[in-house]
């Protein structure tokens, strides 16, 4: 005999809820029925936002054949008394157990013309917003509420192409997470993007076009947008009887239950002692505990962590444990950086009892874990070291995950008890990690931890053909003097190699100068970019970067590259590295496109290598009124000096010529800002994915102490980090981190620097472009062909359209498997 | 005079001379025209040859011929250079996704001459 739960609403509650059924419920003592007003089943609303900015797909995966989800239809009557709901469309269903878990409705504010405003909660508003946003010539958009949702909201406006207003009430940002002084931080980030910020502003009226305030500002808005808070939608437990809140939503106590045994209320519609909750994290506890008390558990709710971080257009912001606390302040602001940290600490100053940081939140997972504990490191330690300097193991009670409710000590008995070693399995096992992801970086320490303590050496296999990484491969064949990878794999590896150990052999080799990289058995490990001199598009063509030191490049060349790319119907892109990438070349015309660049002087940009790419520079002192150091020369005799080098990875440079930054150097693997006195390198940097800083290494430098540490620097990285790996995480990756890099490099700690700075000269030495040996062998040259056995043949499926006065590939067919 | 029909399974093979063994790179790929198909060619380290089509099912390029080619558990593979899904060559079978399979064609070596089969 099975009972019958019905589950009003289909948002992240309520598929909490069924999947943690699901999964409890081993005897099948329940059958579910899911109604959803939505036309669509349950997705990720945390993620909202990333629906409008890139498309994302937030469907939550199916539950299983036990459970009937009904959308587009809702509950409109509770009859208590019989125990059925009945829906809109008439369905009158029969319960055992009723949960609501109706979420809230955005609240929008009594004001006159309010009714032609969006709203931000499901996809269809979205897409409204889209759609108002894309309308042609309309590009004014004005967002009421300056909290999280507002800011959200704002930048999936701003992210349409609107210029954006945000109108708050409150007399700073956030005000519900932050204190003014973090509020006022995180307006300077919001409106060094572009958006604009009205605080302490009322809303008098909306009129088409136009959103009026009270004093008479008036601002243009073709779409204006309703996020200021949420209110519960209680309506239906109210008509049936249920009590609510003083701040609206179903009375409940802490299994969640409602006054009628057998309705339960849980998400942003429940009222739990006087509190209703927003955040997904609580919402999940509350789901959690009702599947608890349906199959005979004693779960409570107990209220809830309400730390919270963000990233609001790309401005960390996290506030943790209770930053309202009554008690000892310590704030720290620096304006130049851009980051405002505050910890709220007891009076006897020892216990952690929350937080704000603005700017910079890297240290939140691990602050938010030791809310309630004595603190790890004096305050002051914490706020100017960030989290390095918080050493030592968070208590098992502490927790990790909010998201999902999990403690360090769940972690470490996934990793202890049921022996996970690797991140994805206690994700898994855990769930720890798997809500806003915030606190994935804690996981991952606390596994090592545990890993380290436990003697479990982690895997460093390079593949399945190599039991080692790429850094003892490098020793292995310099030390060995090997030079094939037929006699690396047979004497310390197996099998014939794949994609992954041969580029890798292939960087080796090339790092330790063996010749032209096309030449003998290198030709056949090169990636199909290496193998080409040039980079893979997306129909099988190829693209061209010559080499332009520094950014410089003389009219006549400029001509020249104009010509060719004229000549071969070549798409033209001036790239970000100062330089200009040619696309659509065929194999077979590589070589005649070649022919004429190096007749005209270029050489190899080595776009398709992990080399240095290029050294970026501003103009500098000769031209710039403010320049203190000729920043292009700099860069044009770094990049004629690096140029060719292969790497585990890309490596990015730059040179500015003043502390203006022109150049963007501090993002570069290695970069060079001129000083009054030298020139100060910063090491460590990176942009794309996992944009990072980089770090100042030595200040004032002279020339050759400048190219010593490069060189120093570029050497030791090539040498030990791993496949893929830029100078940004490998850094990381040493124990010791910058401190020990200065050691070996400035200090030789390890003895090698002789050896470091041979190996670089020798490069310097031994440099020729690739491009230029390449046509001067016919051996080299056979491989740009299009087929073999008719060498003068195009690949007759590659095919181009034309867009904005140029070229670009027709479509390609792709399986759908 | 009797005319024995036999379906394509059966049909004897047409072999088309596309290169020298010489013309194609150790562990490498080569591709050639046979009669408006894009056939790839790979010679691996033991000296065998394999012909798969050149064009790769989840980009729609016709690349796999660019590919590396090596070996996983044994069976000898090419990956191809677009999104790197590793191929079967003896089978065409993609070993990453296994509802994903690019045609086979007949290859053998005469004389010098290496001959591609015509279906």
């Amino acid at each position: 005999m099975t009972d019958h739960l019905v589950v009003t609403g289909h948002g992240p509650a309520a598929y909490r809820l069924v999947e943690a059924v699901r999964e409890r419920d081993t005897e099948n003592r329940w059958r579910i029925t899911v109604l959803g007003e939505e036309p669509r089943p349950a997705y990720d609303r945390v993620a909202l936002t990333s629906y409008l900015t890139e498309g994302a797909d937030l469907a939550y995966p199916a539950h299983d054949e036990r459970v009937t989800l009904r959308t587009g239809d809702r509950v409109a009557a509770i009859d208590r008394a019989g125990r059925t709901v009945t829906t809109e469309a008439g369905l009158t269903l029969r319960y055992d157990a009723l949960v609501l878990a109706t979420g809230s409705v955005p609240f929008v504010p009594p004001v006159p013309g309010a009714e032609n405003a969006l709203v931000y909660r499901t996809i269809e508003d979205l897409d409204a917003v889209r759609e108002r946003v894309a309308r042609p010539g309309r590009a004014a958009g004005v967002v009421i509420g300056g909290g999280l949702l507002g800011l959200e909201a704002a930048r999936a406006v701003q992210g349409l192409g609107a210029e954006t207003h945000i109108v708050e009430m409150a007399p700073w940002l956030m005000s519900r997470q932050l204190d003014e002084g973090g509020g006022a931080m995180l307006r300077r980030h919001i409106e060094a993007l572009g958006l604009r910020v009205h605080t302490g502003a009322m809303l008098e009226r909306v009129e088409p076009g136009a959103v009026h305030l009270a004093g008479g500002t008036v601002l243009a808005a073709d779409v204006v947008v309703f996020s200021a808070g949420v209110r519960p939608r209680d309506e239906l437990a109210r008509a049936a009887g249920l009590a609510t809140g003083p701040r609206g939503g179903v009375v409940v106590d802490d299994s969640c239950r409602t006054q009628d045994p057998h309705v339960f209320a849980i998400g942003e519609c429940a009222s739990v002692d006087g509190q209703v909750y927003g955040l997904v994290g609580p919402c999940f506890s509350m789901a959690e505990v009702v599947a608890d008390r349906l199959l005979g558990g004693a779960a409570r709710f107990t209220g809830a962590d309400l730390s919270t971080q963000l990233k609001l257009m790309g401005v960390d912001v996290a506030s943790f444990g209770d930053p309202d606390a009554d008690a000892l302040n310590v704030s720290y602001t620096d304006p130049i950086a851009g980051t405002y940290k505050r910890l709220v600490i007891s009076d006897d100053a020892q216990t952690l009892l929350g937080g704000i940081l603005v700017g910079d939140a890297s240290g939140y997972p691990t602050l938010r874990a030791y809310v309630g504990a004595s603190l790890p490191a004096p305050p002051e330690q914490i706020l100017f070291g960030g989290t390095e300097a918080v050493g030592g193991s968070v208590p098992d009670a502490t927790m990790i995950c909010s998201c999902n409710n999990v403690h360090a000590g769940a972690i470490r008995s996934a990793i202890n008890g049921e022996g996970h070693t690797d991140l994805p399995a206690v994700k898994a096992c855990t769930r720890a990690g798997t809500g806003c992801g915030s606190c994935v970086p804690l996981v991952k320490r606390l596994l090592d931890e545990e890993l380290t303590a436990a003697g479990v050496e982690v895997s460093r296999a390079l593949c399945e053909h190599f039991d080692h990484s790429r850094a003892e491969l490098f020793d292995i064949v310099r030390v060995r003097g090997i030079t094939t990878f037929s006699r690396l794999v047979a004497e310390h590896g197996r099998g014939r190699g794949c994609d992954i150990c041969k580029p890798v052999v292939a960087s080796i080799l090339a790092s330790l100068g063996n010749g032209h990289i096309l030449d003998g058995e290198q030709g056949g490990l090169q990636d199909t970019n290496d193998h080409f001199l040039a980079n893979l598009q997306k129909n099988g063509t190829y693209s061209v970067v010559p080499r332009v030191p520094g950014g410089e490049i003389t009219p006549a060349k400029l001509i020249v590259i104009g010509e060719v790319a004229r000549e071969f119907g070549l798409y033209t892109k001036i790239t970000g590295a100062q330089r200009i990438d040619m696309f659509g070349a065929r194999v077979e015309q590589l070589p005649l496109i070649w022919k004429r660049l190096t007749d005209a002087g270029f050489e190899s940009g080595h776009a398709y290598g992990k080399a240095l790419r290029t050294v970026k520079s501003c103009v500098g002192s000769t031209w710039c009124r403010y320049g203190v150091q000729d920043s292009a020369a700099m860069a044009i005799r770094l990049e004629l000096r690096y140029r060719g080098l292969r790497a585990p990875h890309k490596i990015k440079s730059a040179v500015s010529g003043c502390a203006r930054e022109c150049a963007e150097a501090q993002s570069k693997d290695f970069g060079v800002i001129a000083t009054e006195h030298g020139w100060n390198l910063y090491l460590g940097g990176n942009g794309g994915m996992r944009p990072r800083h980089a770090d100042l290494f030595a200040t004032d430098l002279d020339e050759e102490s400048l190219i010593r540490y490069i060189d120093r620097f570029l050497m030791f990285y090539v040498r030990t980090a791993d496949r893929l790996q830029r100078t940004a995480a490998w850094i990381e990756s040493l124990d010791g981190g910058m401190d020990y890099l200065r050691e070996v490099i400035v200090a030789d700690r390890l003895g090698i620097c002789a050896e470091l700075d041979a190996a670089m000269a020798r490069h310097v030495e031994d440099y020729t472009d690739e491009w230029r040996a390449t046509l001067e062998d016919p051996a080299r040259l056979r491989r740009f062909v299009s087929f073999v056995n008719a060498p003068g043949t195009p690949d007759p499926t590659i095919a181009f359209e034309p867009e904005r006065d140029q070229i670009k590939p027709v479509l390609l067919e792709v399986v759908t498997p | 005079m009797t005319e024995v029909r036999v379906g394509p399974a059966l049909a004897p093979a047409r072999w088309s001379a596309v290169c020298d063994y010489d013309d194609l790179p150790p562990e490498r790929g080569t591709c050639a025209l046979v009669e408006g198909r894009q056939i790839a060619l790979f010679r691996t380290h033991d000296g065998s040859l394999y012909a798969l089509a050149n064009r790769d099912p989840f980009s729609g390029a016709n690349v796999l011929a660019r590919g590396i080619v090596g070996s996983r558990g044994g069976v000898p593979t090419v990956a191809s250079p677009m999104y790197k899904q590793v191929f079967d060559l003896a089978t065409g079978r993609c070993l990453d996704d296994p509802a994903v399979a690019v045609a086979t064609y007949g290859v053998r070596v005469s004389g010098n001459r290496v001959q591609v089969a015509r279906t």
